[in-house]
């Protein structure tokens, strides 16, 4: 019994190791997608092209555009143009907010106590429109905080902010990648690992033989197991050390969730390899089953509170969606085995589920 | 011959399957002895796969019993899995393993103690000849190659009966007759061979043979035997120009049966005209042909002249 689990688990990582180009791409695209996401992808706004219109031309007006230039957020690209040229800048992409600082904004300051400063923004990319707004407004904020000493602020939100104080997206994209890519290798290798058998007819040979179908299971999955854990693992040891990503809780409680997870997406593989036969149409629907809902409705990136509220039950059946607050919570939280015991619970629940489905669908004959 | 039934290790009687409206395999009976070479012989869809199938359990059967060694097949599935040998039609190694770990993987499988895989092994590199070859990948091997490595895999844990599907479709003609070789060699030593194979002359091969057609049995017996069966005069045309010769000969209508060989056309004299009278109804109709001789027929002509008989 344990010689022929031992010879399918030899043989298997046999095929992975001499899948030379699948391991490559195997073990590439974590680090890939880990760069990209750390660098590349954030969510925050720098460098805001945005051109400035000073009709008043007096010390003030001069002040507040320093005010606009000290921070990094914007990058005055243009002054002393007419608005009427805003549009055009607009349509040639050459800036995508303007500030329109009136000619009688000096002595209105003084007289009134009341100017105004006028922002137009292109929002044909909303999301940015808003964080330009609210950058803007802080800036003018400080500007009036600064000349008006004695009116001063009637009062002020000082925000604290809890477990990642910097609001790093890569303490968020980290984590969130694991869940990807674990899923990826878990699900979608092993799916290919079995229907491969069928599709090269190797299945028959192996059927007669006094082979039992859950040593031919668990042959395979156990290499795929190691193979995904080993990845998920460098996954965590690079965020700790490169991106410095904090790991408040338990490293076991980490780990044991991951095998868990882990488990999770080799039962969905399971399950696609019991009803499809060749490995282009494994492929396809492991990545629709897996990938898909986990990058768009599990929380990766977009708040599944924030989601209408149909994707919100389904994002229940998502295995990521569990994993992602669980991942997040031991890191960043540092969460204990009981805040988690729900999402831990969903998790087993989804894996029972579908390794009893996939057992029963197994078929130890050719129909 | 008085062999019991039960002792036999393979026993198929009046077997049934069909998928969807096609009838598979449609009332088989046969039965392999012990020790012999038993070829199941006929075209491609005439059910062979299917039936072999059944036998090796991966698939049920509808209606009718199969025995393995006195067992039933359905009953026993993992009485037949352990000790039968099955190698399929398709090639169904491991391209990316040598060989040598090709062999290792079914003797593991089958639950071959070490030492003995080693002596197994020394075996049947010694009569496949491919011991020079043993850390090659299997899907560097040459098609013989691969036939002869997939059968070497299926002998690791010494199969008293074996079941070959097809084993030397695509191999060319030097290799198939190595295979078949071995396969006498194997019978020799004591295994009981059920093998089948579209091609006709290996027919002759065999200890017995059945033709099969439609999921229908035709005929079975010994090879020599099956052609006694064929009691009609066979004549040869030879011609430069068969494939006319023969178009002309369907528009004249005036031989009952004929049909295309690789060497010219066969006339089968269902109506005794001789030899003579042949030739003169081939001039006055002024057919083109180089010469008419009398032959013996071979299983193809047999094969040609029951397949009209078995539709019902």
């Amino acid at each position: 019994m344990n010689k022929i689990l031992y010879s399918i688990v030899i043989k298997e990582f046999k095929h992975i190791f001499r899948d030379s180009q699948t391991l490559v791409i195997v073990l590439l695209m974590p680090l890939v997608m880990l760069f990209l996401f750390g660098y590349a992808i954030t969510l925050e706004m720098r460098n805001i092209d945005i051109a400035v219109i000073d009709y008043s031309k007096t010390p003030q007006s001069r002040r507040f555009i320093e005010n606009i230039l000290a921070t990094d957020f914007f990058k005055v690209k243009h002054t002393d143009i007419s608005l009427n040229r805003v549009e055009q800048l607009f349509f040639e992409r050459k800036a995508i907010c303007a500030a329109v600082i009136p000619g009688d904004f000096a002595k209105n300051l003084y007289k009134n106590k009341r100017a105004n400063i006028q922002l137009i923004i292109d929002a044909s990319d909303p999301n940015a429109a808003n964080y330009i707004k609210n950058y803007f407004n802080q800036i003018s904020m400080m500007y009036n905080s600064e000349i008006n000493l004695q009116f001063g602020r009637l009062f002020s939100v000082e925000p604290r902010i809890f477990y990642n104080p910097d609001l790093k997206s890569d303490y968020f994209f980290v984590p969130g990648l694991i869940a990807v890519i674990v899923l990826l290798i878990s699900a979608l290798l092993t799916s290919i690992a079995i229907v491969r058998e069928k599709e090269t007819g190797s299945i028959e040979q192996i059927l007669v033989s006094p082979v039992k179908p859950v040593q031919i299971i668990i042959g395979k999955v156990i290499p795929y197991t190691v193979l995904a854990f080993a990845i998920s693992v460098s996954i965590l040891l690079f965020g700790y050390f490169w991106f410095n990503v904090p790991l408040e809780g338990s490293i076991l409680l980490l780990l044991g969730s991951l095998i868990l997870y882990i488990v999770t997406g080799l039962s969905l593989g399971l399950i696609v390899s019991t009803v499809t036969d060749s490995q282009q149409v494994a492929m396809m629907a492991t990545l629709l089953l897996t990938i898909l809902p986990t990058i768009m409705l599990s929380g990766f990136i977009f708040p599944v509170k924030s989601m209408p509220t149909v994707f919100q039950y389904v994002s229940l059946i998502i295995p990521a969606t569990h994993f992602l607050e669980i991942i997040r919570g031991i890191m960043l939280k540092g969460n204990t085995f009981f805040d988690l015991k729900i999402q831990l619970g969903y998790l087993a629940a989804i894996s029972i589920l579908l390794i009893a489905l996939s057992v029963k669908k197994f078929s130890t004959k050719l129909e | 011959m008085t062999k019991t039934n039960d002792m036999n290790p393979v026993v198929i009687k009046n077997l049934k399957k069909s998928y969807e409206n096609i009838e598979a395999v449609n009332g088989v009976s046969f039965e392999v002895y012990p020790e012999e070479i038993f070829g199941l012989i006929g075209p491609d869809g005439a059910g062979k796969t299917t039936l072999m199938r059944i036998l090796v359990s991966l698939i049920d059967s509808d209606e009718g019993d199969v025995f393995f060694k006195g067992k039933s097949v359905k009953e026993n599935v993992k009485f037949v899995r352990s000790k039968i040998g099955y190698m399929p039609q398709r090639f169904s190694l491991y391209p990316d393993l040598t060989v040598n770990e090709n062999l290792r993987f079914f003797g593991d499988l089958f639950k071959v103690p070490a030492e003995e895989q080693a002596d197994r092994m020394r075996k049947l590199y010694e009569f496949s000849k491919l011991e020079p070859f043993r850390n090659r990948r299997a899907d560097a091997l040459s098609g013989g190659m691969k036939q002869k490595l997939a059968l070497s895999s299926m002998l690791m844990h010494q199969p008293e009966v074996i079941v070959l599907d097809e084993p030397t479709f695509g191999v060319d003609p030097v290799s198939r007759s190595e295979f078949w070789d071995i396969l006498k060699k194997l019978r020799d030593n004591g295994t009981s061979i059920l093998v089948s194979t579209a091609y006709m002359d290996e027919a002759g091969l065999c200890d017995r043979v059945a033709l099969m057609f439609g999921g229908k049995i035709l005929a079975q017996g010994k090879p020599g035997q099956l052609l006694k069966n064929f009691e009609e005069s066979l004549y040869l045309i030879e011609t430069d120009r068969v494939y006319e010769t023969f178009k002309k000969l369907e528009n004249l209508k005036i031989f009952s049966e004929f049909n295309l060989f690789g060497d010219g056309i066969h006339i089968v004299d269902n109506e005794n005209r001789g030899e003579q009278e042949i030739i003169h109804l081939l001039n006055k109709n002024s057919v083109d042909y180089k010469s008419v001789v009398s032959i013996e027929a071979c299983l193809e002509d047999l094969f040609l002249k029951l397949i009209p008989e078995s539709d019902d």
